[in-house]
């Protein structure tokens, strides 16, 4: 009988030698797919064991979010607040158990829960583990301004739209609002409150990253830079204005975004954008055809997602849409070149985007990327990471973005933007009201930069569902901000 | 040294390890090591040593490390079980007194010799039908999870499948060492009673839907029948008899259906019926190579809701496994093993047919339950509920487990004493 026992011991051996392997190839082989997986729960709780870094505004005192602690089932676990609300809510986002994250909590989250490559951060980490003690995540420094961003809000109040602030040498987003915003503190128990629609808007979604909309005149400053550097004209090309532009052998008639008659007569090019007489730029777009127009608007950042620091698909491409869908004319026959110049067309673009042609315009035409998270630091005060300004590239000569400049300035001096003056302070803007197809309804948008001679700020407002015009709705939004950030 | 002195060192050991286990579980609850750790050790100490004493007593020549191996498991269910919830580790500790009491008295009332159970082989195989049909009854029976497995007197409830299976391995023990020869001739009237027996415990462990018991049995039979007979064919028949059944069993039962496609594909089900040995693998992965440590695993959502259903008996293992990781969970297995191989040992020195029958059907009973809920904890195999031995919580099943133990000791005893008497006798 002694050999069947033995072999019999020999299966029982081998069926928990099985046992032995199976662990290990869970713990050991699968274990990374495993922590992977999307429905892990137990990532999701550990998630939350972490403190996950503070983020600072500008100032460095105003919290934009914090953690509380709770204990769970014996567990310390930290859940995100978020003190100021609804003040940068679509940068900052949120880190919710229900409804995973969004903002910078969900692009950021390697550096906020410590989790990054950085190597002195890993190794903090993996000290933290050994010890057993809670993993420090690490905080974010934004480049945020509390003070304009609470000012951009309540200047926005009762709207839907955005505005964006960027200093133009570095392109740092100074302010960043979409109005209505919402409380991110009520996403995870309250969501149908947080993202109730504020007069007929969505709160949730980011307007000023991620909102399309039709440019209008404001895309006027692109052109001008596309025509300058064509060689084709001059800040002197003097033009015809007869009050309507031909197109197609029909004439289109001015809109009623310009100042002033109906029709201008003989005018140069500066005194075309002064008064947004669409009929110039018709004819200007025609000259330059459709397509290069729109190749000048790539090296401003079209047809590319806005860089900046927030999950992609919360930011949106700016350039020409056909049913839609991004596209870019293969020929100069699908896309009216008159209209384009002018800001109409099927254009739609992002409040970002414009506050980049703006601050590019302002930086002599050196685009620079923008950025929102200035510094990231270790929980022992340490900088794990500084943001470094950033050119992207030239988008229009510097003698050109000069004159387009003194364009802008006129506009504000005795043109559209007069709203937009402010005492002693040299402003230049560029007004903008698409129409939307419903009649005496606009998009209206401002673009501008202040002080002229040195560039600090560089500001986009788009406004939604406008009687008004850009000079009247968005103008005084934007010197509010441009005040708020220069004074 | 002596048998009995080896087996205290070896308890000296596990105290240590008890007290090491309760002071982590309570620093990571309370973040300080109070005098209920300790406290918790020193009273699994002073119940082993009553053990060890009735061992000394009763089974001096006894394998020494058998006790100190189960003490070191059921230490480790109960830390952990503590880890979970203090309550049912209170519980817990209450049974093993049963169970420790439940050992003493086996060891005392068999103490001079066991053999003579040989003689009661079918009232054994009888009551342990009896006992598996007890929870089928209306008014006792209680239907848990789906499958009928506990029984409801006054205010404890248990479940007779656990000492049954014991009582199973005796009958099996008796009538397999009487009619060894004749069975391995093949004669089919030889079968009868052992297959009216065993056919009936089968039947009503597969009418309660208890499939991890019928795989197990079944197993413990093939495995004795074959060391019986020496014919490998009866256990190869056996198998394809196993396979066939169980094809025939998936086409009828539908619960064997959705455990096959469950084990098979369990991401597909992970909202439903996938669920539990989804997060179970989460929970084993998470615990990586080193573990999480005692009581620092996750096992609650961020609500406090319980991640794994039955956490802390069928799926005990993985929720050691995410503590201490695969350096720990390789150790108990490892403990398992040693376990085992201590229990084939018995079964080898040991003298005659009954001893060696019921060493090697305890121990590879013993074996066999660890694969069946393990291996389908870890998706090695379709997973059917059952008690991981000594670990998990229930009472039936530890006091079950001691008896056990109680019943390898004695063999143990026996056959060492007498190799000991025919080496001395030898002039």
């Amino acid at each position: 009988m002694n050999r069947q026992i033995t072999r019999m011991a020999v299966v029982g051996i081998v069926l928990l030698g099985a046992l032995v392997v199976g662990t290990t190839y869970w713990q050991a082989w699968a274990a990374s797919g495993l922590a992977d997986r999307q429905d892990n729960s137990i990532q999701r709780v550990a998630e939350f064991s972490v403190k996950r870094g503070k983020i600072f505004a500008a100032d460095g005192k105003t919290v934009l979010a914090d953690n509380v602690r709770r204990k769970v089932a014996s567990q310390k676990l930290y859940f995100r607040r978020y003190p100021q609300r609804g003040l940068a809510a679509h940068i900052v986002g949120y880190s919710t158990q229900v409804r995973s994250r969004a903002g910078l909590e969900a692009s950021e989250n390697d550096f906020l829960t410590g989790s990054n490559t950085n190597l002195s951060t890993v190794l903090d980490t993996a000290l933290d583990k050994l010890r057993g003690t809670t993993i420090k995540g690490n905080d974010l420094h934004l480049t945020l301004r509390p003070g304009a961003q609470r000012i951009a809000l309540n200047a926005l109040g009762g709207k839907c739209g955005a505005a964006v602030a960027i200093e133009p040498r570095t392109g740092r987003l100074l302010v960043s609002v979409s109005s209505p915003t919402y409380d991110p503190n009520l996403i995870e128990g309250h969501y149908n409150l947080a993202t109730r629609p504020k007069f007929g808007c969505s709160p949730l979604f980011n307007r000023a990253e991620a909102g399309l909309y039709i440019p209008g005149s404001a895309f006027k400053v692109v052109t001008a830079s596309a025509a300058l550097d064509s060689g084709k004209f001059t800040i002197d090309s003097t033009f015809n204005d007869p009050g309507f532009c031909i197109e197609y052998g029909k004439p289109v008639s001015n809109y009623a975004d310009q100042s002033g008659p109906e029709r201008f007569g003989h005018v140069n090019f500066l005194q075309a954008m002064e008064h947004s007489i669409n009929a110039v730029f018709c004819e200007i777009g025609k000259a330059l055809g459709a397509r290069p127009i729109l190749e000048h608007a790539k090296h401003f950042g079209f047809y590319s997602v806005p860089p900046l620091e927030t999950p992609v698909n919360e930011r949106a491409i700016s350039g020409l849409y056909n049913k839609g869908k991004l596209f870019f004319p293969k020929n100069d026959f699908q896309v009216d070149p008159g209209r384009l110049a002018f800001g109409q067309e099927r254009l739609q673009v992002t409040p970002i985007q414009m506050g980049m042609v703006a601050a590019t315009i302002a930086n002599g035409g050196l685009v620079m990327r923008p950025y929102v998270v200035e510094r990231v630091v270790a929980p022992d005060g340490s900088t794990v990471v500084k943001t470094r300004p950033d050119a992207l590239g030239r988008a229009v000569s510097a003698n050109h973005a000069a004159d387009v400049a003194k364009m802008m300035e006129a506009v504000v001096q005795g043109g559209t933007g007069t709203a937009a003056q402010i005492s002693g302070i040299r402003v230049a803007g560029k007004t903008g009201t698409a129409e939307t197809g419903v009649n005496h309804v606009n998009t209206t948008w401002f673009i501008c930069f202040a002080p002229v001679d040195n560039p600090r700020v560089a500001v986009a407002v788009v406004l939604e569902h406008q009687h008004g015009t850009g000079g009247t709705t968005a103008a005084p939004i934007a010197k509010a901000i441009m005040e708020a950030l220069i004074r | 040294m002596s048998y009995r002195n080896r087996e205290l060192a070896n308890l000296f050991v596990v105290a240590i390890i008890t007290g090491l286990g309760f002071a982590s579980v309570y620093i990571a609850r309370q973040e300080v090591v109070s005098t209920g750790s300790l406290s918790y050790a020193l009273f699994f100490f002073a119940l082993y040593l009553a053990a060890h004493a009735a061992a000394r007593v009763t089974v001096p020549q006894a394998d020494p490390y058998l006790l100190p191996m189960a003490a070191l498991l059921t230490a480790v269910g109960v830390t952990e079980i503590y880890r979970l919830d203090p309550g049912n580790a209170f519980r817990q500790g209450l049974w093993i007194v049963v169970g420790v009491a439940a050992f003493a008295g086996t060891l005392l009332a068999l103490r001079h010799d066991y053999r003579r159970l040989e003689s009661y082989k079918y009232l054994f195989g009888l009551t342990a039908v009896g006992l598996l049909f007890l929870p089928a009854l209306p008014v006792i029976g209680e239907r848990i999870n789906g499958a009928r497995l506990w029984v409801h007197v006054g205010g404890i409830q248990f479940q007779p499948g656990e000492l049954a299976k014991i009582m199973l391995i005796v009958f099996l023990a008796g009538y397999l060492r009487e009619k060894r020869e004749v069975l391995a001739q093949g004669r089919l009237k030889d079968f009868g009673p052992l297959l009216a027996i065993w056919g009936a415990a089968m039947l009503v462990i597969v009418e309660t839907n208890d499939l991890g018991s019928a795989l197990l049995y079944y197993g413990i039979f093939l495995a004795m029948l074959y060391v019986a007979t020496a014919r490998a064919w009866y256990a190869a028949a056996g198998l394809a008899l196993f396979l066939g059944g169980s094809a025939l069993l998936y086409h009828a039962v539908p619960r064997v259906q959705e455990r096959v496609s469950i084990w098979i594909d369990p991401w597909s089900h992970a909202h439903t019926s996938g669920y539990q040995i989804t997060q179970s693998l989460y929970s084993i992965g998470n615990g990586g190579f080193a573990g999480k440590g005692l009581g620092k695993g996750v096992f609650a959502t961020t609500n406090g809701h319980d991640l794994i259903p039955q956490l802390n008996t069928d799926f005990i293992y993985s929720a050691l496994a995410q503590e201490l990781g695969l350096v720990g969970s390789a150790a108990l297995l490892l403990v398992y093993m040693l376990f085992c191989l201590r229990g084939f040992r018995i079964a080898l020195l040991a003298q005659d047919g009954f001893s060696k029958l019921l060493a090697v059907g305890l121990t590879f009973g013993f074996a066999l339950q660890t694969f069946i809920i393990v291996g389908g904890v870890l998706r090695l195999i379709p997973l059917t509920g059952i008690t991981l031995p000594f670990v998990s919580y229930g009472g039936s099943s530890v006091v079950a487990n001691f008896v056990l133990l109680a019943g390898l000791l004695l063999v143990s005893h026996r056959a060492n004493s007498v190799s000991q008497i025919s080496m001395e006798g030898r002039p």
